[in-house]
């Protein structure tokens, strides 16, 4: 059997850090590799080594059983490496080709460049892969499942036969996930080697021939996929026993607390995104609204938390009209929000995380008195939340920026859970976490409900939506397919709902 | 926990402030040193010699030691104070520069600090200079007590207002406050040039104000040719009010959250227009203090070309100063120090005062790309410091 690729006791070291400590990985030809393991895990940090964006302090790479250097990406991509990032690197107001071509240009006599020559090659990969991309599309009309084809077709262009993918599932829909995996069979059956990132249990069980755990900067082992099972994989990768199936118990839902009657928004680009939703949240009972992301949630939560003036329709909070009202008023009426984009509305990052533990309720006591900041209550409220809710921070002065993103969400957390509310809205409360932060942040939800209040979760992880809700909402197009009642939904048939379809029209035909 | 290992925490809490203190201060220290360098390179090509450039730098701006010695032991022996008065001319004058760039400094970081770029200082301290000129000269008969506040509050309204204006418009319409302070710059300009040729004109040839009267002037602490007086004061006491307000108050966090990241200050609830208007008050108030203290302390009228473009070295002063009061006032100290030596540089050393614009201009740009500082010096990058301070708003 012949290694395409192997990396052999790589070690880099961070100033404080030891980021990978004697990493060891093999990749064979034509199979896909999963690297498994939390936030933080040295994941990144191992493919940059690979990638030629660090230098590594030791250890050595092969390629084909030959030792080479790689001081940078052009040397990875002689080498036949190529990496998909996680965030895609394309120019939205260019074309498929004039993205492709960037950095590698073909020229006509030296001066024009030769277009038609690249089109005519991504049509080719295109076919060849099954890809279905249009050259001659502007990537910023193309969905993000097809951006990320484009993101493949670079690299493919470059003549990788090593691709990289870094968590590539996790801007993905459902169905654009399994295309993904049609994609990547058909990149293996063309010869090619996949080392796949991710922090998914599922989907490493769905696709990989070879999985490497990784945890604090070391590989602590290898599993074979055809044995092992979530459970053994979250135990390995988090380094202890952890719940994926979150313990709760029946709803008593009680008076509403929300109610939403034919709301109308406009985004900010004047886009009516949320065309005419109805429902209502009540004490004690979680509301989950599924639906595949960018289909009018993060508008209908802006409206509802008064960061976008709704345009029609009305909301009611404990009984009063808040469709006019001011994020303070909404917040003071007793909301608490976990933002979708938590390090655009969620946290000042520039602020140390006593100033963000704060960040709503600064201008009462005991943070103020008057306009007087009291910088030792401020403390100790920091002090007494890392501690309550496990965030892990050298101390509460280093700014928010410095946390992982598990413990920024737990900031967000803390802060929002730490006054009475009766109202939570989070959205999105888990993307781009580890295992161990997304069994707590769940825990700490369920937990909310319990103590009475509704909750309102926005998600577009279906696992989430099915663990948490007691209800569902599925939106699609601005609109509420259906509400059903959680003990009864079955992924399926949200699946279908949250792609446009009634199951029961379905039927009818 | 137990008692015992309070210590450590806060051991460890100390230490982390120096090390923010260090990672603060790094770029702009080690800017200045660079541009000091560069400055005493460009004189070694000119054909001079930079030791005794900047000797003559030294002894123009902090006084020669000579002088001193010789001022205290003729002080000491005869009680004459001539000499010493002439040992410590040179110091004084370097602080009544700095007095000036210090409250326009602290306007235009207090604008930073709420990412509002007002490059309208130079504007609202002519403003500012003029209406405390005209409370200064028209009121006659008042004691200091009152007139001397009146003037100064006069300075500090007037640069208020031609904040204001950019600030409302801001938040009315959405006008970016750049393209706006520019405006007000311009309309400012001629205004003065009108005021000055006419209903504000003094008797005479020349275009200027009438001189203020004695009960509006600020008091200096020492005979003449010292210039030194109470607005250097006022400047450091304006400083340290600054500080407290941006930091120890409710409505200085708000500030610095809208500057920070305006969207996090939204879904806290703060209202950020209300802020944009408060903060170009502030600001265009700071930089109209700037003129009320040059025309009552020094100059005790207003003439055409008045300001020697405080209100842009202001742009710079802020970026050394990292948008913080007490950097900003060690920045104008600088600025003070320079300026105030490159008289004595040019008449003993032969080297044009240029030279000074040179260096500045070397500081302005290894500040305002730190990259080079850190890849000169191999300092590691602090990505979070720096976006704190810059301003944001650019084609938004």
């Amino acid at each position: 059997m012949t290694h395409v690729l192997e990396l052999r006791g790589i070690t880099k070291r961070f100033p404080g850090v030891l980021a990978n400590d004697n990493i060891s990985i093999t990749l064979r030809e034509g199979k896909i590799l999963a690297l498994l393991g939390e936030n933080g895990a040295g994941k990144s940090t191992l493919m940059n080594v690979l990638y030629g964006l660090y230098q590594p302090d030791e250890g050595q790479i092969l390629v084909r059983g030959k030792e080479v250097q790689i001081h940078g990406p052009n040397d990875a991509i002689a080498q036949g490496i190529g990496m998909v990032h996680q965030h895609f690197m394309l120019v939205p107001v260019m074309t498929v080709t004039e993205n492709v071509m960037l950095g590698v240009e073909p020229t006509k006599h030296g001066v024009f460049l030769d277009q038609e020559k690249v089109a005519k090659r991504i049509r080719e990969i295109s076919d060849e892969y099954g890809l279905e991309v249009d050259p001659d599309a502007y990537v910023g009309d193309l969905p993000v499942g097809i951006q990320q084809r484009v993101e493949i077709i670079k690299v493919l262009y470059r003549h990788a036969d090593i691709l990289i993918l870094d968590e590539p599932t996790a801007v993905l829909t459902p169905q654009e996930v399994e295309g993904l995996f049609k994609i990547i069979h058909t990149l293996i059956n063309a010869g090619k080697s996949i080392i796949f990132i991710t922090h998914k249990l599922k989907e490493v069980l769905a696709v990989a021939d070879d999985i490497s755990v990784l945890r604090l900067g070391k590989m602590v082992g290898s599993a074979d996929p055809k044995q092992a099972t979530t459970e053994s994989l979250a135990a390995l990768m988090v380094g202890r026993e952890v719940a994926l199936t979150v313990e709760k118990e029946a709803a008593k839902a009680g008076e509403a607390v929300l109610v939403v009657k034919d709301l109308f928004v406009r985004d900010e680009r004047e886009h009516l995104t949320v065309q005419g939703v109805s429902f209502e949240v009540r004490e004690s009972e979680t509301l989950g609204i599924a639906g595949v992301q960018g289909n009018g949630q993060t508008e209908l939560v802006y409206a509802l938390t008064g960061l976008l003036q709704a345009e029609a329709g009305e909301i009611h909070l404990t009984g009063e009209s808040i469709k006019q009202a001011t994020p303070r008023r909404i917040l003071e009426r007793g909301v608490a929000h976990i933002p979708e984009d938590r390090q655009r509305h969620g946290l000042i990052l520039s602020f140390p995380i006593y100033d963000n533990m704060m960040l709503c309720t600064y201008y009462k006591e005991p943070f103020a008195k008057g306009v007087s900041l009291q910088q030792k209550a401020i403390f100790e409220n920091a002090e007494r939340l890392t501690e309550q809710y496990d965030v892990r921070t050298p101390n509460i002065y280093v700014h928010a920026g410095t946390l992982s993103g598990g413990n920024q969400q737990k900031v967000i957390v803390a802060r929002e859970f730490s006054r009475p509310i009766k109202l939570l809205i989070a959205s999105q409360p888990t993307r781009g976490l580890d295992v161990g932060s997304i069994e707590y942040i769940h825990s700490q939800i369920v937990k909310k409900r319990d103590e009475g209040a509704g909750v309102l979760l926005v998600s577009s992880e279906l696992d989430e939506i099915l663990a948490l809700s007691d209800r569902i909402a599925v939106m699609y197009k601005g609109q509420i397919m259906a509400i059903l009642d959680a003990k009864d939904a079955t992924k399926e048939q949200l699946g279908l709902l949250m792609a446009g379809i009634h199951p029961t029209a379905e039927i009818r035909n | 926990m137990s008692n015992l290992t309070v210590p450590a925490p806060s051991a460890e809490k100390k230490e982390s402030k120096i090390g923010a203190i260090w990672r603060a201060i790094s770029v702009p220290v080690l800017a200045v040193v660079t541009g000091l360098i560069v400055g005493a390179i460009v004189i070694l090509v000119s054909g001079e010699n930079p030791i005794s450039a900047y000797g003559a730098l030294f002894t123009g701006s902090f006084g020669s030691p000579a002088a001193y010695v010789e001022g205290f032991s003729i002080w000491f022996s005869s009680g004459q104070t001539g000499a010493l008065v002439r040992a410590f001319y040179p110091l004084t004058e370097s602080l009544v520069i700095a007095t000036p760039y210090i409250f326009a400094g602290l306007a235009v970081a207090v604008g930073f600090r709420c990412g509002l770029f007002n490059i309208g200082a130079e504007g609202q301290f002519f403003i500012g200079a003029l209406c405390s000129a005209f409370v200064g000269y028209s009121l006659r008969g008042l004691p200091m007590i009152v007139h001397l506040p009146l003037a100064i509050l006069a300075g500090a309204l007037g640069g208020a207002l031609w904040g204001a204006i950019p600030g409302y418009l801001k938040a009315k319409f959405g006008a970016h406050e750049v393209v706006n302070t520019i405006m007000m710059n311009w309309i400012a300009f001629r205004l003065s040039d009108w005021l000055l040729k006419g209903p504000m004109k003094a008797s005479g040839f020349r275009p200027v104000t009438p001189n203020i009267a004695a009960s509006a002037e600020l008091p200096r602490f020492f005979p003449d040719p010292i210039r030194f007086n109470l607005g250097f004061f006022l400047a450091l006491l304006a400083a340290y009010l600054l500080y407290w307000f941006l930091f120890k108050t409710t409505l200085g966090f708000e500030i610095r959250s809208v500057g920070a990241n305006p969207d996090a200050a939204k879904y806290a609830g703060m209202n950020i227009i209300r802020n944009f208007v408060l903060v170009m008050v502030i600001s265009g108030a700071l930089a109209g203090l700037a003129g009320a203290a040059q025309v009552l302390g020094v100059d005790h009228w207003v003439g055409q070309g008045f300001s020697a473009g405080y209100g842009f070295d202001a742009i710079a002063l802020a970026l050394l100063g990292h948008s913080h009061p007490a950097g900003v006032v060690l920045a104008a100290l600088l600025f003070g120090f320079l300026r105030g030596g490159a008289t004595n540089m040019q008449s003993i050393a032969r080297i044009p005062i240029d030279i000074i614009s040179i260096i500045q201009g070397m500081v302005i740009i290894f500040i305002a790309a730190p990259a080079i500082i850190r890849g000169l010096y191999r300092l590691r990058g602090a990505k979070d410091d720096d976006e704190a301070v810059l301003t944001r708003g650019w084609g938004k």
